[in-house]
């Protein structure tokens, strides 16, 4: 915390900035909705990686007696079909990171760099820019969707993410380009330009470094939501061909009534693992947010 | 002698932060006559905004320390957020920095100022006609009651916030830096209303605080100088401008360009060094590492004496 | 002629010319309606030479020392430095002409990016400027550089932004734009932001470096300012010049009814706005009802600039001139 009325003498002033590092990192490592958050990220990452080591099944081989009940052999019971729910609940795991990582991170690569572009540049760049993001803004996306789905046969987890990032930059994009309006008016940046450094070593050695924050809670948003909508895209018969996810269990789930035949276990621990994964991440973002801005930290 | 109107004794408010209390104020001991205007200069960081602010309210961060404030010979209750209430508005008002964009941009400004009115417990309509006369007397068209402020530039806003805050006829008005963000020639007319205001008894005496030595030297009675939290000198208006005692004012005076002086004529020199962190601040006279008259004696804290008839100075050498 | 004077000056002596300028903001929906920043502003800042720019808010005098920074597009006619053309150069010749001219700006904690140590400004010059001059010598460089703005290398190396002073930051900005060969500085509302016992020292040492030849701009609010270092003052409002000369006749001498008010306006020290405007009305006695600029031009139509045939100024005196005194220059008066 600083004393903006009080202007001291040089020699006593403290170091903030690696201060503002080891306040925000203080702050973390208290903040309550951000550790409880990544602990069940972790977790579920944990299972994701060590998982599929534990089980010697494919998610899709049709492994024992169908329709088994939780068991110390089949740790989650077996579908209709005598798959083992275990493997594909932590094959699925796998895919749910993937896709978010990729999702997530083709949505914040996008957003940022229509985002930074439309900001920085102005006038017409910032018009055609604001004009795109505005059309995809308002595109009905599963309608497009089911339209894209009907072409592609083969359907993977990358295609998925590729889908997602093309759908879901614009809010970033809007968000980024705002700020950086704001700090391009700045006088360092003026400076920066008068010092001859080019326009992308400005924008990236310059004005993204003062949104690193930002950034980083975007990108965690980004992540529960590509996670989300990879899950809305299975439960609807847009998952993947190949393979299996979260979402396509809960699909197939609901395609073989197993809510009507009593199996809990087929829907239940996909369900969980969605709810848990997103939900953790936005309380991880609500942390974060907490932890960057001095106003919401409760001291 | 004339009526006092104001009388601070032996005030302390202190900063709280993460790294300890900041002494923003150190046993400020001063009285404002009636019908005074006294200016109130100091660089940044010398504590004059948390003077004004003491008179009126602490925001959540400052602590009074000790001391007293005195209105009318009535104890203000500062350290009393609640208790305060009777006072504000009625008997003493700030106008503080930025108020000109502090009003609410969705407001028209009527609405704001009856709804500030009645949270004082006053209704609109009493004094809606004493309202229009002084809009008038600042040169205000009566519609502005009807605009929002976005409408209005710098200088309009700033003269209406002046009628705003002096609508109930305070004792002591303080104003924070009231001219800082404006063009020179708004710059007059508003330190002239403020002159105006007193003389017509809309307010019986008024502080004004500002960076801008000269601005005071044109509207004020007395001027009073403030260093690193402690007052360093107080006296009539051209006494300080041209005859000043203590070092720092005489620094601080001689160091300010004038229309008519040259580089080339008059090579002006500032004061080196800065003013000590609050935090920790030194024992003794706080200017003592950048005054060129320091001797041992400084090690002790001078006080704050009437040197001459109205002429307060807090320092050994004055 | 009128204006000889302006223009028949070897083009060696100029440093900076800034040759019937003008900047218009589009504003509203679709740039609807047209609002002149800058207009028909012509002037020159001479090596060795401090111009003051002096103007209120809405003046455009920011404007004008953005465009000479190349830091927003020119229109109008040319500003030329060294007697080339600045307004067409893109990246590669822009940054060799940041070699010549450099600007400081007024608020000195938003120069610095908060979350970089201060010395980043040099390094920064280094790497685009000096990639091949080794560690060593470049720190000597920046030694030598602060040494000149006296400021002491340990004191403020290695230091972040808000550890320093706003003085500190100012000089090291100046530092940082004497690491360059630079032959004038635009120096915007430079010490408008810092304390009263520290500003003076700031515009000592543009004092300092005009006497070694630099041309300096130096754009203010404050006429006193204006007045302390300058040699010469321009006065512009709204986009125009009022009024431009040698800061003792335009200070000693108003014409412009438009300085004449920022005169009686500006608080001073040990004289009273009543006396100066006393004074002021005293001086001003014979030019009630009376245009100069009209006088010399009656139908308006007289030169403009520096060597063209349509000048916005008419020169009183040596040294000296006004522009017409109505308000704005739309109407004739």
């Amino acid at each position: 915390m600083t004393v903006p009325s009080v202007d001291q003498g040089v020699d006593t002033k403290v170091d903030r900035v690696p201060g503002a590092r080891r306040e925000a990192l203080y702050f973390a490592l208290r903040n309550k909705k951000l550790v409880g958050g990544l602990t069940v990220v972790l977790l579920f990452l944990v299972l994701a990686v060590v998982g599929p080591m534990l089980t010697a099944h494919g998610p899709r081989e049709y492994v024992g007696p169908p329709m088994q009940p939780p068991s110390s052999e089949y740790w989650f019971g077996t579908t209709t079909f005598g798959q083992d729910v275990f493997a594909q609940f932590v094959y699925g795991l796998r895919a749910t990171f993937r896709v978010g990582i990729l999702g997530g991170g083709l949505t914040a690569i996008i957003g940022m760099f229509v985002g930074f572009t439309a900001g920085y540049r102005g006038g017409l760049v910032d018009e055609t820019l604001n004009m795109i993001t505005n059309v995809v803004l308002v595109l009905p996306v599963l309608a497009v969707l089911l339209i894209i789905s009907a072409y592609l046969r083969v359907r993977s987890v990358e295609v998925q993410a590729l889908i997602i990032g093309l759908f879901s930059w614009p809010w970033v994009a809007r968000a980024i380009r705002a700020q950086t309006f704001s700090l391009r008016s700045r006088d360092f940046v003026d400076l920066a330009r008068l010092s001859g450094v080019p326009t992308r070593r400005i924008i990236f050695g310059e004005i993204a470094p003062n949104m690193a924050s930002y950034l980083f809670m975007v990108f965690i948003l980004l992540f529960g939501g590509a996670v989300l909508f990879a899950a809305t895209l299975d439960f609807i018969g847009l998952g993947p061909t190949e393979g299996i996810s979260l979402g396509l269990m809960l699909n197939n789930s609901v395609k073989w009534s197993a809510l009507q035949l009593g199996m809990s276990w087929w829907f239940i621990p996909p369900g969980i693992g969605i709810t848990a994964i997103v939900g953790a991440f936005y309380i991880m973002n609500v942390g974060l947010d907490e932890v960057f801005n001095p106003k919401l930290r409760e001291m | 002698m004339s009526k006092v109107s104001l009388r601070v004794a032996g005030l302390k408010v202190h900063y709280r932060t993460l790294r300890g209390d900041v002494k923003a104020l150190d046993d400020v001991t001063f009285a404002v006559a009636d019908g005074e205007t006294m200016g109130l200069a100091g660089e940044s960081g010398c504590g004059k905004t948390t003077l004004g602010k003491s008179l009126i309210r602490l925001d959540g961060r400052m602590r009074h320390v000790d001391g007293t404030v005195e209105l009318d010979d009535e104890e203000l209750p500062i350290g009393d957020t609640a208790r305060m209430n009777d006072f504000r508005f009625r008997e003493v008002f700030i106008i503080p920095q930025y108020a000109m964009s502090a009003m609410n941009p969705t407001r028209k400004i009527g609405k704001m100022t009856k709804e500030l009115l009645e949270s004082r417990g006053v209704r609109f309509e009493t004094v809606r006609t004493e309202l229009k006369r002084r809009l008038e007397l600042v040169g205000l068209a009566h519609d502005v009651l009807d605009r929002y402020p976005i409408e209005l530039s710098g200088g309009m806003k700033q003269r209406m916030v002046m009628v705003l805050s002096t609508l109930l006829n305070p004792s002591l008005l303080v104003a924070d830096e009231v001219t800082s963000a404006l063009d020179v020639s708004t710059q007059r007319a508003v330190a002239e209303t403020l002159v105006d205001f007193r003389d017509r008894g809309f307010v019986r005496s008024m502080i004004v605080i500002t960076h801008d030595v000269s601005l005071v030297y044109q509207i004020a009675d007395s001027i009073m100088v403030m260093y690193a939290g402690k007052l360093a000198e107080k006296a009539p208006t051209d006494v300080i401008v041209d005859s000043p005692r203590h070092p720092y004012t005489q620094l601080l005076i001689s160091s300010l360009p004038e229309v008519g002086v040259k580089y080339a004529d008059k090579r002006l020199t500032g004061i080196p060094g800065s003013p000590p962190s609050l935090l920790d601040p030194p024992a003794g006279c706080r200017f003592r590492d950048r005054c060129p008259l320091a001797f041992d004696k400084c090690s002790e804290e001078p006080p704050f004496v009437e040197v001459e008839h109205g002429h307060y100075v807090a320092c050994w050498k004055a | 002629m009128a204006t000889t004077s302006l223009a028949g000056k070897p083009e060696a002596e100029r440093c900076c010319t800034v040759d019937r300028v003008s900047m218009v903001y589009k504003i509203g929906a679709f740039g609807g309606t047209d609002l002149p920043a800058v207009r028909d502003v012509s002037f020159e800042v001479r090596a060795g030479e401090v111009v003051s720019l002096i103007g209120e808010s809405g003046s455009g005098k920011t404007t004008l020392g953005k465009m000479i920074l190349r830091l927003c597009p020119i229109t109008g006619e040319t500003i030329t430095v060294d007697g080339v053309d600045i307004s067409t150069f893109k990246r590669r010749r822009l940054k060799t002409y940041y070699r010549s001219v450099q600007g400081v700006f007024q608020d000195p904690f938003s120069s610095y990016n908060p979350i970089f140590k201060a010395d980043r400004v040099f390094s920064m010059i280094k790497d685009e400027y000096f990639a091949e001059v080794n560690a060593a010598e470049w720190r000597r460089k920046v030694a030598a550089s602060l040494e000149a703005v006296r400021l002491s290398p340990d004191e403020v190396l290695n230091k972040y932004p808000h550890q320093l002073s706003g003085g500190q930051l100012q000089r090291i900005l100046i530092a940082r734009a004497l690491l360059l060969d630079i032959r004038l500085l635009v120096a915007d509302e430079i010490i408008s932001m810092l304390d009263a016992s520290t500003r003076i020292d700031v515009l000592n040492l543009l004092a300092d470096l005009k006497a070694q030849g630099l041309g300096i701009l130096f754009i203010t609010h404050d006429l006193s300012l204006g007045n302390y270092v300058s040699d010469k003052t321009v006065i512009l409002r709204r986009g125009r010049i009022v009024e431009m000369g040698a800061p003792d006749r335009v200070f000693g001498n108003p014409l412009h009814p438009y300085t004449k008010s920022l005169l009686t306006s500006v608080p001073q020290l040990h004289r009273k706005w009543e006396r100066v405007e006393a004074e002021l009305a005293a001086g001003r006695a014979g030019l009630t009802g009376r245009c100069i600029y009209h006088e010399r031009y009656p139908n308006g139509d007289g030169p403009v600039g520096l060597d063209a045939e349509r000048p916005t100024l008419a020169e009183a005196e040596d040294d000296h001139f006004v522009a017409c005194f109505q308000a704005d220059g739309e109407e004739t008066c």
